[in-house]
């Protein structure tokens, strides 16, 4: 079942394409990575879907209802979480109190809410870090409380920008492999990756964007071997 | 109704203007070098009128001939400003840097308060006076000297920041001040140069319009209201737009006044603020 | 157990028992002292500490609590000191029930006001707000029918009247109210804070573009906590109108309401629920007493002082003096 469908959606920021007549499709159950240069619009396809920006025009079908010109928080109450490029963690509040709000969401009682936290925060192994203020941890670990604060909504669709980006090498099959838990628990994931190998890992299906414009869409074998891919990404490739 | 009294508020809001547009503009290259609202900019207006108003009542110094003291005396303190407040809260929240530079206001004014008495003074004869009649319209020649020598200044301003080195380091560090810092340009002196252009402007101002305003200690008050929705209005961090809106605010004040009612000038330019933050955040040419 | 059932087992607030004695201690002891023989101007003095202790809090809830910086937050105080006050010089309605008109229409003004109010933030907010307050002011001192400059005199009553919120032989009734009502305030925002609200709200003040990937209208919540801190200030302005008998707009639309519950609120610790009392009953005393010592110049040497101890404590202690108090009297230790 094709739990997001993206048609002809496009944005511009005065003269710039941000994004230009991208189509694609993303199966329920199933990770979608999308990759492309810096540029290529990735991030602000987000932005679109999620209600952060407007589209000029195009459509978008999340469980075949139009969710086109919706505010972010109608958005995310229909089931869609994200995760931010550039993190953005309640500075002042605790990872718990973090992910508590997300909790809120689907339990108005506090002290229930608090352990649905808890078990995310146990699910991204942070637990022993429950109550350090979110400006105390370390990249890795905010990316992993963004991850957790999403889930928290208990979301059908979760689309994360760059998870491994910034994190050292060690902390990243870590990052990799809570992608694959969360996939097998029955959430869609769209996915932005820089990285190369972790793309062709944890993808399903995977959509290329260059300069606003969708390039290719297939499996990671199809993409490997797709010359306008490889073109693309000529001298850009994070290959770690 | 006559032409040639809409003619009137026109010329006269068009004075204003210009002079709005110099205190806006101060306050702009202040908050586009650090990113902070000098509430207190009224207060430093104030102070020197009143510096004007003191250097001809105890020395006999007329004001156009103190402008150049008043300027010195501005430029230091925002020096001072800058070096005993501002360089404190530069990495503060904004809630921090606003309620310094509130405070900074309200120290002024009730220091100024207790020193001077609220009482209005005005300069007696000044050098400057008289009124010319061109084509049925009067206009003040204080007044009109004024707006001259503000517009003159505003121009200076403009091509000092765009033209010479020292104003394009100033634009360097407003941009990128890391950047700006790694090739050379210190942030600190450029803050602290910023802060005395910024007083400087306002002490031209504040200068030319002791010859014919009353000078009390809470004159700044409307004057830094109206350069906040100046700056605004133009565009927070652009020069340019300043006199475009302090234009266009003086018009404002002055046909609203005339044709509405003249007790609510405020709210006029209030309303101004409010259409154009809600319907065009970023002003006319602003940056954000 | 392993780790998450210790977490969960966890109590759900970490608020050290010893405050709740604290408190009760604090409160005995206000309720007693009138009964010790507190003279007049003491009683003066600690009703200006519960009634700033207040309106501090209402600009604690909107700024502090959901991060919004008003500077013309003294506009609800004048909205409920005249709103009450009218309904009760016009049409007699007791004072006790034109608080809650009062409060009513500081609230639909809050909501007026916050609606086109919402696309601003930072520096264009509180300048809006500096702009709001001040044009109350000009409109209420000429506004014809609640007595423009002269503002309205509330009739006096021969003796003291409970229902008439009147009282003159003594100033005690009134240090009770206005204790009354700070004990129902601060309960009131200690609950909100507690509540699923008070979370949301934290979470627009810290991070309204995270807040809405959140599912949580960012809009909705900026004027549910206006709406909630204009209704805690103005059934100050009521009590006010009530304490002096005048309702003027110098009195009740000074920019110095606005200044004083600022500086209080950031003296005490901005975001703090007990910064406000704190900056309360150590700024008001300040204030008094400067007004009595140094006499004559009177306003003017106040503010001298708050505008100093706001530039101070921005650049030292911009926490506030609540920052002083040792964590652990405050909190219980938690397990980190």
């Amino acid at each position: 079942m094709k739990i997001l469908t993206v048609e002809n959606l496009s944005r511009a920021f005065g003269g710039i394409k941000a994004n230009e007549d991208i189509s694609f499709e993303a199966e329920k159950g199933k990770v979608l990575g999308v990759i492309g240069p810096n540029g290529a619009g990735k991030s602000t396809l987000f932005d679109l879907i999620t209600g952060y920006t407007k589209p000029d025009n195009g459509k978008i079908l999340f469980e075949n209802k139009s969710i086109f010109g919706l505010k972010p928080d109608k958005i995310s109450n229909l089931g869609i979480g994200r995760t931010f490029q550039k993190l953005k963690p309640f500075a002042d509040q605790t990872l718990l109190e973090n992910v508590m709000i997300g909790a809120f969401v689907k339990e108005n009682n506090i002290k229930k809410a608090r352990d649905n936290a808890l078990e995310i925060i146990e699910f991204v192994d942070l637990i022993e870090k429950r109550h350090h203020f979110a400006r105390e941890l370390s990249t890795g670990q905010r990316k992993r409380l963004e991850m957790a604060r999403a889930m928290a909504i208990k979301p059908k669709l979760l689309l994360m920008d760059e998870v491994t980006g910034g994190v050292d090498q060690k902390t990243i099959p870590g990052l990799v492999e809570l992608i694959k838990k969360m996939r097998n628990l029955g959430v869609t994931i769209i996915t932005i990756e820089h990285n190369i190998n972790i793309i062709m890992e944890i993808s399903d299906n995977i959509l290329a964007l260059d300069q606003g414009k969708k390039i290719a869409f297939g499996s990671p074998k199809e993409i490997q071997n797709n010359k306008k891919v490889i073109d693309a990404y000529l001298g850009t490739v994070d290959a770690a | 109704m006559t032409s040639e009294i809409i003619l009137q508020a026109i010329v006269t809001g068009l004075m204003m203007g210009l002079i709005y547009a110099l205190i806006a503009a101060g306050l702009s290259l202040i908050f586009g070098l650090m990113d902070i609202v000098n509430f207190a900019h009224g207060e430093h207006l104030m102070l020197s009128m009143f510096s004007s108003f003191w250097l001809w009542s105890l020395f006999g110094i007329d004001p156009i001939f103190s402008i150049p003291i008043t300027i010195l005396l501005m430029a230091l303190c925002g020096i001072a400003t800058h070096y005993f407040l501002i360089r404190y809260i530069l990495k503060a929240k904004m809630l921090i840097q606003i309620c310094a530079t509130f405070g900074l206001s309200i120290f002024i004014r009730s220091i100024a308060q207790l020193l001077w008495t609220p009482d209005f003074r005005n300069v007696d004869k000044p050098l400057l006076e008289g009124r010319l009649e061109i084509a049925s319209v009067f206009i003040g020649q204080p007044q009109l000297i004024a707006s001259i020598v503000c517009l003159v200044a505003f121009i200076g301003l403009y091509l000092f920041v765009t033209r010479t080195e020292t104003g394009l380091a100033l634009q360097a560090t407003a941009q990128d001040r890391q950047a700006a810092e790694i090739l050379g340009v210190p942030s600190n002196k450029m803050f602290a140069i910023g802060w005395a252009i910024g007083l400087g402007c306002v002490a031209v101002a504040g200068g030319m319009m002791s010859n014919y305003f009353f000078i009390f200690t809470d004159v700044g008050i409307n004057f830094a209201l109206f350069a906040f929705v100046a700056v605004a209005l133009g565009g927070f961090g652009s020069i340019i737009g300043c006199l475009y809106a302090g234009i266009i605010i003086g018009l404002v004040e002055s046909l609203g006044g005339l044709l509405i009612d003249p007790s609510f000038k405020l709210l006029y330019v209030f309303a101004i603020y409010l259409l154009v933050v809600i319907y065009r955040p970023q002003g006319l040419f602003g940056r954000y | 157990m392993n780790k998450l059932d210790i977490a969960k087992s966890e109590p759900l607030w970490n608020t050290n028992k010893n405050i709740i004695l604290i408190i009760s201690g604090l409160l005995f002891l206000l309720i007693s002292l009138p009964f010790f023989g507190l003279n007049s101007f003491y009683l003066h003095l600690f009703i200006m500490i519960f009634m700033h202790a207040v309106m501090a809090q209402s600009w604690n809830v909107i700024a502090g609590f959901s991060g919004q910086i008003s500077l013309g937050h003294g506009a609800f105080f004048g909205i409920g000191a005249y709103a009450s006050s009218f309904f009760f010089v016009q049409y007699g309605i007791s004072p006790w029930i034109s608080i809650f008109i009062g409060m009513f229409f500081s609230a639909i003004v809050a909501v007026l006001i916050g609606i086109p109010m919402l696309r601003l933030s930072g520096h264009y907010f509180a300048i809006a707000t500096l702009l709001i307050g001040i044009s109350f002011q000009v409109v209420f001192q000429r506004w014809e029918l609640v007595g423009a400059a002269s503002g309205l005199w509330v009739p006096l009553t021969q003796e003291d009247s409970w229902a008439s919120l009147q009282f003159h032989s003594s100033k005690a009734p009134y240090y009770y109210i206005f204790l009354f009502f700070l004990v129902v305030t601060f309960f009131a925002v200690w609950l909100l804070n507690r509540s699923k609200i008070g979370f949301r709200l934290r979470a627009v003040r810290d991070d309204a573009q995270a807040a809405s990937s959140l599912c949580i209208s960012v809009s909705n919540y900026k004027i549910i906590a206006f709406v909630i801190s204009a209704m805690i200030m103005a059934p100050m302005g009521s009590l006010f109108g009530q304490y002096i008998l005048i309702i003027d707009p110098d009195r009740m639309f000074n920019i110095e309401i606005s200044i004083i519950v600022l500086l209080i609120t950031v003296l005490g610790g901005i975001g703090n629920i007990w910064g406000p009392l704190i900056g309360a009953a150590i700024l008001i005393p300040i204030s008094e007493y400067s007004r009595i010592y140094l006499g004559g110049t009177g306003g003017a040497v106040d503010l001298i002082f708050y505008g100093l101890i706001l530039m101070v404590i921005c650049i030292f202690r911009p926490e506030g003096l609540i920052s002083f108090v040792p964590k652990n009297i405050l909190e219980r230790k938690k397990q980190r």
